[in-house]
């Protein structure tokens, strides 16, 4: 366990340095809402409409950011053979899993902090459901995280990985995706909890599944 | 059976990728604390080997056992007494020196109370020590080398892999070098004479002449076969070795030329 928290300190530490990922993740899920926030223009004044229409934003926002910092999660280990090194390391392949994912994760969660104010302000959001958007937030992020990074392992020895993380990714996505944009909707609409429990406990299990899955599969991922 | 005082044994080994066969049938026994230099062209499968014996890849066919234990039944037992050391640095960039050889250290399991010590003293070994707290982007590429020798010695392991390790290095740096080598075989901790295991080496190189001076046994590797092994003690020079070395590559090892060579 320890071990899988010196790998995500190590991957936050290096990032906050250079704040490649971070920042580009940022400035992508920023311009998106701030373009679909323009292009909605009044519609944004009925609360009804902004239910059905923003959690599509909020998510393709989340996703795409998502995806640009996962393609680069793994560019950093391949770069002076660094997998290798850690490949060597007498740890359980698993811990590696667990560590990027953390990693990735946390840096997923600043860029959601960051965006849902502007969101807030710019889609005219009703602010008392904001418990309940961070549950499906923060469960939707991590199933979208959890098959992210094994992909981003594994699209990260191809040439095209740039291409080859996207494709892969996005079906995969779909199962996490549509029960995170419709909880997402229902609170936006009314900010009760209480109506998104069918898809919180979809999120749950979907999360776990890929959670799972995706650290006994890693080892084969990385291999040589 | 492996012989008793057999660190490394491997019987039969094959590696294939896909329907190319990267080792045919290696037999190879390396005793503790031996020095054993490995020559051979591009895709000889060299590294593979290396690969193999660190536990990174499966073989094939046959059997590895380290220190008496399968590298297929207990792979994180294995790599706890290997250090590597490559042209690839394994060093993390955007940490600093010291951030990276505490950080495997973790990796390896090492006591808390002995690492920041540890890594000082290995930072002081490779002239790194004054700009540990330095980003390993700004360094040289001989720095880079010589922080990643600091890192495959952190934990002090029974057998150190080299792939290449004189890359980058400046000749100061590679005289420091090859003393800490020859100190690991005396069981000799780097600079020091701290009571350590004694460290079997291995080592792929181009450099003939270095490797005749450092090492007791030389092996040559052409096409997944090991065509020569034998102890330098037999061999009567480094011009013989030498010419005997590019009579293989010219030959490119067709299987009359090995027999040949074989029969040396």
């Amino acid at each position: 366990m320890m071990k899988t928290l010196y790998i995500a300190a190590k991957d936050l530490r290096s990032e906050f340095r250079t704040k490649q990922m971070l920042n580009s993740m940022l400035i992508f899920s920023l311009i998106v809402i701030v373009i679909f926030s323009i292009s909605f223009g009044e519609v944004l004044s009925q609360t009804e409409l902004v239910g059905k229409l923003a959690p599509g934003v909020l998510w393709v926002a989340f996703t795409f950011a998502g995806t640009l910092g996962l393609s680069r999660s793994f560019a950093a280990e391949m770069e002076n053979g660094c997998l290798e090194g850690l490949k060597l390391s007498p740890i359980d392949r698993s811990s590696i899993y667990i560590g990027k994912t953390i990693s990735n994760a946390f840096l997923m969660f600043i860029v959601e902090l960051l965006t849902i104010p502007i969101f807030i302000v710019l889609f005219n959001y009703n602010i008392s459901g904001i418990p309940g958007l961070a549950l499906v937030i923060f469960l939707g992020t991590f199933g979208f995280v959890s098959v992210g990074t094994l992909l981003s392992a594994l699209s990260s020895g191809t040439r095209t990985r740039e291409i080859m993380l996207p494709v892969l990714l996005l079906p995969l996505m779909i199962p996490v995706i549509i029960p995170a944009v419709m909880a997402t909707g229902k609170i936006l609409v009314n900010g009760d909890p209480g109506n998104i429990l069918s898809e919180i406990r979809l999120l749950l299990v979907y999360d776990l599944i890929f959670f799972v899955a995706g650290q006994l599969v890693f080892e084969y991922t990385i291999a040589d | 059976m492996a012989s008793t005082d057999s660190i490394i044994s491997i019987k039969d080994l094959t590696k294939s990728f896909g329907r190319r066969k990267a080792l045919h049938n290696i037999n190879l026994e390396i005793k503790r604390g031996e020095f054993i230099a490995v020559f051979g062209p591009n895709g000889a499968g060299k590294t593979t080997l290396l690969k193999i014996i660190s536990s990174i890849i499966e073989p094939s066919v046959g059997t590895v056992i380290i220190n008496k234990i399968d590298i297929k039944k207990d792979p994180s037992g294995i790599r706890k007494m290997l250090g590597a050391i490559s042209h690839e640095t394994y060093l993390y960039h955007e940490l600093t020196a010291r951030e990276n050889l505490v950080f495997f250290s973790h990796m390896y399991n090492m006591d808390k109370s002995i690492i920041d010590e540890r890594v000082d003293r290995l930072l002081k070994s490779v002239d790194l020590f004054k700009r540990a707290d330095e980003r390993v982007a700004s360094f040289s590429r001989g720095m880079k080398q010589r922080l990643s020798i600091a890192r495959a010695l952190l934990h002090q392991p029974e057998i150190l892999l080299m792939d290449e390790p004189y890359t980058g290095l400046d000749q100061h740096a590679a005289g420091k070098f090859e003393l800490v080598l020859l100190n690991a075989g005396k069981g000799k901790d780097i600079e020091t004479s701290d009571c350590a295991e004694v460290v079997t080496r291995i080592m792929i190189t181009h450099n003939i002449e270095r490797a005749f001076e450092l090492c007791d046994r030389m092996l040559i590797m052409d096409m997944g076969n090991i065509v020569f092994d034998r102890k330098k003690k037999d061999i009567e020079s480094v011009k013989q070795f030498r010419e005997m070395y590019l009579s293989i590559i010219e030959k490119d090892t067709d299987a009359e030329g090995t027999d040949n060579i074989r029969a040396l």
